[in-house]
Formats: C-alpha cells, structure tokens, sequence
C-alpha cells in the first residue's frame, strides 16, 4: 500500500486538505465521516435501483390479468426480495449516510464517535446484500415467503434460506454498530453550547431512531436465528409438527417490526423539521413538542406490534388493547403535522425543490397515516388484512413518505457537499412526475384492497384489471423518473459549474451552513462558538 | 484530528458504548427469552389454545346442566398423504361428564407410515377447560399400507366453563414424522403397535 502511496504523492499535491491518497486508502479503509456518508448514500441510491427494477417487474406482471412475464414462484421471490431490499438496502442504509454527513457537522463534531467502527459498519453491507442477491441465482431460488419471512412458508424454501438469514445477520450487526456510533457521536461530542435541547431536529430523531435499532434489530436477530434452526437443525420453536407455534413468530417479528417502520420514518421526520422552516424563513413551530412526539411514537411503538395479527384469533381484550394503543400514536403524529403546517403558516415560503418533496411529504405521509388508522380499528381490518389496502397504507407512509424525505434531504444538502448548485429545473421536474405518478400508483390499490384483491399474488380476477392496469401505468412513470434523480445527481456532482455559498439557503440556519461549501475534509477540529444565531432552535424559539 | 485527541476520545467513549453494547446482546437475549415468556403466558392463559389439560383418572366430576357443542375438525398436513377426518362432525355435551370422540386415519399409500397428531382448540381460552384423559395425539400413531383405524379421545369439559363461551372447536392436524416412518420400516411387518412417544409434544 505504501508503495502506492508514494507513487500518488505528486497527485494529491493539488488537494489542499489531507484526504488520504489511493483509492483504496480514500474509500476502503476510510474512516472520515464525510467519506463514509457518501458510502452509505451510494449503496443506499444503488439498492433504491435494484428493488426499484423488481417493483417494475411485480408491476409489469400485475398490468393485467393472467400469468404474462413470469414464474409464480419467481414473483414471490420478486415481492420479498423488493421489500427487504428497499427497507433493509435503501432506506436504513440511506438514513445512515445522511447521520454521518449531518450529524457531526450539525452538533459541531470532528468526526464520529468510532471512525474504526463506522468504516466495518458500511463495510459489511455491500458483503450482506451480495450474499442475499446471491441466493437468486441458487436451485432453490430466493426467499419467496415475503419479507416478514412467516413460517411455516418461509421454513418451505430450500438451501438457500441459510443465505437469507446470514445476510440479515450482518444487516443487523451494520445496524446496531451504526446506532451505537450515532449515540456515542450525540451523547459525548456536542460542541460547547450545544445542549440537547438545542439540538437540531435532524439529530434528536435519529437519536431516538438508534435507541429503536439497538432495541429491535437484536430481537430480528434472534426471530431469524430460531427460523434458522428450525429449517436446518429440526429445532421446533415455530414448527407446529415439533409442538412450536407458528403465530408465536408472528409476536416476536412484529416486535421488530412496528419499530421498524418507526427507524424508518423518524429520521423523515427529523429531515423534515429542518427544510420546512428554511423555506418558511420562521423557527420552528413547537420544537419541543416535536421533541416530546417523536419520543413518545418511539415509546408507542412498542406495545403496538399485535395490530399487524388482528386476524390471527386474538381475545377480544387483546384486539381492544392493540386498536387504542395503535389509535393513540396518531395523536403525537398528529402534532407533528400540525407543527409543520403551522411553521408554514404566514410565513414567506419559496418552493425549492426540498421544499416541494417536504410538502409532498407532509401531505402524502398524512394520507398514509389516516389509512393506518382505518386499519387500526381491528373490526374492520379483517376485511382490509393482507389487501392491497395494506400495501397502498404502506407505500403511502414509506415512499411518498420515508423517500420524499429522503429526496428532499439529498436536494436540500447536495450543494453543501457537493459545492455545486444542482438543477433546479430539472430538481423540480422531478418532483412533480414523482409527486403525481406516486399517487396514479398507489391511490387505485386503495380501492382494490376494499373490493378484496389479495397482496402477493401474480394473478387477479379480471374485476380488478382497469385499477391495476392504471397503478402499472403510474409505476412505470414513477420508476422513469427516478432517472432524473439520477440525472441531477450525476449533473451536481461532475458538471454543474454553478458555485454553491456555504449558506446555500438563505434561510438556513444550523451549524452546518457555517462551512464552506463543500465542507473541509476535517471540519470542526476546534469546536464551534454556539450562540442563538447560529442554531435553529435556540432557547428563545421554542 | 491529532492523536492525542483520539485517544482520549475513546476514552469518553468506553463507557457509553459497554453499555450500549450490553443493551444490544441483552435485547437478543431477549429475543429467544421471548419464545418461553410465551409459553408460559399461553399456559396460563390459554392463548395458544393449547391449555388442554391432561388427567389419568377424571375421577368424580362436578356437574352441570348446562351443554355445550363442541365441533371436530380434522386436517393433515400437505407432507402426510393420508386421509383422516372426524366420524361426527359435532356433538352436543353435558359440562362435566366423560365423552368420547372418534376419529378415523387412513393410510392409502403402500408404506408403512408414522404420524403424528397436533391439537388445538378454538375459542383459545377454552382450551383451559378442556380436560383429555387419552388421546390419539398422545403417541406417534403408525399405520401400515392401506391400514385404517379409529382413534379415540376421552375428554371432558370443566363445569366452570365461562358462560360467554358457546361452542367449542376441537382441531387436530396430522404431521408426518419423518425420522420415525424410518424406524416403522425396519419393525416387524406384522407389529402395528403404537409407539409411545417419550417427549410427548406439548
Ligand atoms: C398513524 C400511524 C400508523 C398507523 C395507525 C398504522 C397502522 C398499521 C396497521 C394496523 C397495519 C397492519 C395492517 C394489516 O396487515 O392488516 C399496518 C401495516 C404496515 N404499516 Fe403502518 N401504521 C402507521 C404508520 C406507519 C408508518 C409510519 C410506516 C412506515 C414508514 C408504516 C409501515 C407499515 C408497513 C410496512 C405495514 C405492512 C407490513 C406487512 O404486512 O408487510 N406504517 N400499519
Ligand atoms: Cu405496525
């Protein structure tokens, strides 16, 4: 290697900070958070790429009645294998990019708490999500049982299920260590000045949202492992024939998996409370009721999991208790809504596109958030279970959701990173064929789930033909557009000569807005002096 | 960042992160603690449906007037080519009084085969009142090619029973056991003994 190095030398004489020279020094044994948040948000954007090309294939299949494209069996491997992509490939890992670049530079840090740790912790994933891709090209294909992976039908598959289940091992592992850096960053390394509750929102949601990892991903882990046992080592903890109980893997996942989708929206949340108030050009309103709401849904979301099984025979005490603890989440989401809309009131707002995908966000995500509440009411969700009612709530809530937050985190911070405005036009372009093609798409499975079409089948009674062809339509549109986010990325990051100041917003307020644009190597190495104008969310402004 | 700094870094550090970490395998810890915490709510709720006690003797029995219908479902599983259903698909019982239920299984193939029977009873909470004296799925049952046989369950049903509960359903799915049909193969052909189970499932 240090061959290499001399042999670079005369090269990186040009970079004016101590960026480590050699490609492999630079990205594979980095340790700077800079680098590793890019890391972390290019795996994140190729995995978005891969599940996105198998939604277009589950949506090519399901354009019209019939069996046209492909295998039953291969269309189940194509709706898991999509799911635990996009949730395990591209939303976690993305939010964990957006940690490392903000973070640090928003509480005043060097660096993250553990370099060593957060370079193993990327390092892992491309290993996890080769491993799991791998699988699709076994005898016994990929997991095919959906992502909730329910025996007995994930037990079914064959050899390669030791696969699946080592990957999430490893994504759990990636998980945990990220969170435990997160923690270890927030708690110990805020510049002076910074107290908690100065903090900005972006922050304490992932705060909050790394307590949920190291919480829940363990007990994945663990749901995983006992399938596992099951499958190879005729252990009989989920196996009816042994005397295990199938449904009792249904508690354990669902106790993963209702904080999950809490690890993935909380950091949405977090994205959100800082766009909103830079294109309003007004503080925040209720910054510590967002604060005290994002905590409390965190808190909720652990004795909710059983609304998820409201069909699976539950005492009547059980399903009452599971529908109002679901219900009361609502509230504290609800004040974060309210909040947002309230920042925007009477306030000079422009609509950058960050700030369109924010709106977007606040008002899809809503629309997602009332069809979780219509499935909390356990009556009536024995009708909508397992519908692609289901399946419009979830996308709702995760892609005009999560993903918008995601989009308008990226537009809101590539100039800040990259030094280089993107394309507004092309930024805003983007936005309206996502915001409307995301609704051709998911708003028609509303419907076909109220009139019965089951989720996971490659084939349909001809009734639902139209609605599908329409949300097929829809689909395609949006996939398509996503190129464009490609586009601008790309067009940012190498072409675009239009020099970013570094308070790329004029009314951004936040510590990172006082660096150059892009940000030095190592930024922060002597903490900042923290007064009410530098921070968003000074005491004064609560 | 210069050395120095690091090091202490790690330092501040040491602390919070063992404590994370702990957290961490504790919460896996958790994760399988979570597979017997279950059973023993299910035991002593019934939850599972799967509260069925087992009796040798019932012994005297308080009565009741009351009678309840009880229904028998019978089901196997998709690896087990037998046939297998109830002789009566329900019955009107006393509360408090032995009863008996037949089922009869069928082995249609031309190998001798092993199988076993799982249990379970709906509404769950039912399951606590159900008491069995002897039943089918108490041991592997193996049946030869082409044999049939009826399979009996003694129960009876607590007089305490909640008044909410109406009707009883009473499921059992056969499984096939795999690493038993081996054994059933080298056997005596002529030997259509059941073979107690010593770990009775429960
Ligand atoms: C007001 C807030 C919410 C409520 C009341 C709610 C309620 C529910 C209920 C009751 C179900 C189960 C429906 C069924 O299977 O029959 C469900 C499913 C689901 N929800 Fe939500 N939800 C909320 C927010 C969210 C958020 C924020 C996310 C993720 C970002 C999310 C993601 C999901 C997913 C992925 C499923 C489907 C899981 C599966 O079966 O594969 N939900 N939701
Ligand atoms: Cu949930």
């Amino acid at each position: 290697m240090s061959n290499e190095n001399t042999h670079k030398h005369a090269h990186a004489h040009d970079h004016h900070d101590d960026k480590p020279t050699g490609f492999l020094n630079r990205w594979l044994f980095t340790t700077n958070h800079k680098d590793i948040g890019t890391l972390y948000l290019i795996l994140a954007l190729v995995m978005f790429f891969v599940g996105g090309a198998m939604a277009m294939i589950i949506r090519a299949e399901l354009f019209m009645p019939g069996l046209q494209l492909v295998e039953p069996d291969f269309f189940n491997q194509m709706t898991t294998m999509h799911a635990l992509i996009m949730v395990f490939g591209a939303v976690m890992p993305a939010w964990v990019g957006f940690a490392n670049w903000m973070i640090p530079m928003m509480i005043g840090a060097p660096d993250m708490a553990l370099p060593r740790l957060n370079n193993w912790s990327f390092w892992i994933l491309p290993f996890a999500f080769t491993m799991l891709a791998s699988t699709l090209f076994m005898d016994s294909g990929g997991p095919a049982a959906g992502w909730t992976l329910y025996p007995p039908l994930s037990l079914q598959g064959g050899q390669s299920f030791a696969f699946v289940v080592f990957s999430i091992h490893m994504m759990g592992i990636s998980s945990i260590m990220g969170a435990i850096n997160v923690i270890a960053t927030i708690l110990n390394m805020r510049a002076p000045g910074m107290g908690l509750l100065r903090m900005p929102l972006f922050v304490w949601t992932w705060l909050i949202t790394a307590f949920l990892l190291i919480a829940v991903m363990p007990v994945l882990a663990g749901a995983v492992t006992m399938l596992l046992t099951d499958h190879f080592f005729a252990t009989s903890f989920f196996n009816a024939a042994g005397g295990g109980d199938p449904v009792m893997f249904q508690h354990i996942f669902w106790f993963f998996g209702h904080p999950e989708v809490y690890i993935l929206i909380l950091p949405a949340f977090g994205v959100v409370s800082e766009i909103i108030p830079t294109f309003a050009r007004k503080p925040l309103f209720g910054y510590s009721a967002m604060v005290y709401a994002t905590a409390s849904i965190a808190f909720l979301s652990f004795i909710v999991w059983a609304h998820h099984m409201f069909t699976v025979g539950m005492p009547l005490t059980g399903e009452l208790f599971f529908m109002y603890a679901t219900m009361l989440i609502a509230i504290p989401t609800g004040v974060k809504v309210f909040n947002w809309v309230s920042t925007m009131w009477k306030g000079s707002m422009t609509f950058e596109t960050p700030m369109l995908f924010a709106i977007g966000f606040v008002v899809l995500f809503t629309i997602g958030g009332l069809s979780g509440l219509m499935l909390a009411i356990a009556s009536v969700d024995l009708q909508y279970h397992d519908t692609y009612f289901v399946v419009a709530h979830f996308h709702y809530v995760l892609v005009p959701g999560s993903v918008f937050a995601l989009m308008a985190g990226t537009y809101y911070w590539l100039p800040k990173w990259t030094g280089h405005m993107y394309s507004e036009k092309w930024g805003k372009i983007h936005f309206w064929l996502s915001a409307i093609s995301v609704n051709i798409l998911f708003f028609p499975q509303h419907y076909l789930g109220l009139a019965g079409m089951p989720r996971r089948i490659p084939d349909y009674s001809t009734q639902f033909a139209d609605f599908n062809m329409i949300s097929s339509i829809g689909g395609f549109i949006f996939g398509a557009s996503q190129l464009i986010f490609l586009g601008v990325i790309i067009h940012c990051v190498y072409k675009s000569r239009v020099k970013a100041p570094g308070r790329v917003w004029e009314g951004a307020k936040g510590l990172e807005w006082t660096l150059s644009s892009p940000p030095p190597y190592h930024s922060f190495n002597t903490p900042p002096v923290i007064d009410s104008t530098t921070v968003a969310h000074a005491e004064g402004t609560h | 960042m210069n050395q120095p700094e690091h090091i202490e870094g790690r330092n501040i550090h040491r602390k919070l992160v063992r404590k994370l970490v702990l957290l961490a395998v504790a919460m896996f810890g958790f994760g399988f603690a979570l597979w017997p915490l279950y059973n023993v709510f299910c035991d002593l709720t019934g939850l599972g449906g799967r509260g069925v006690q087992v009796v040798e003797n019932a012994g005297v029995l308080e009565q009741s007037a009351r009678q309840i219908k009880i229904r028998f479902d019978a089901n196997v599983n998709s690896s087990l080519p037998w046939e297998f259903e109830a002789k009566e698909k329900a019955a009107m019982v006393p509360l408090g009084e032995m009863n008996e239920a037949l089922y009869v299984a069928m082995n249609p193939t031309d190998t001798v085969m092993v199988g076993q029977a799982i249990y379970n009873v709906t509404p769950p909470e039912a399951s606590l009142y159900f008491v069995k004296t002897e039943c089918f799925c108490f041991t592997l049952q193996v049946l030869q090619a082409k044999e049939s046989r009826e399979m009996p369950v003694y129960y009876f049903i607590q007089a305490d029973l909640p008044e909410y509960i109406k009707e009883i359903t009473l499921s059992y799915t056969f499984f096939r056991n795999t690493s038993a049909d081996a054994v059933a193969l080298s056997d005596d052909e002529t030997s259509s003994a059941r073979t107690v189970l010593k770990d009775r499932p429960k």
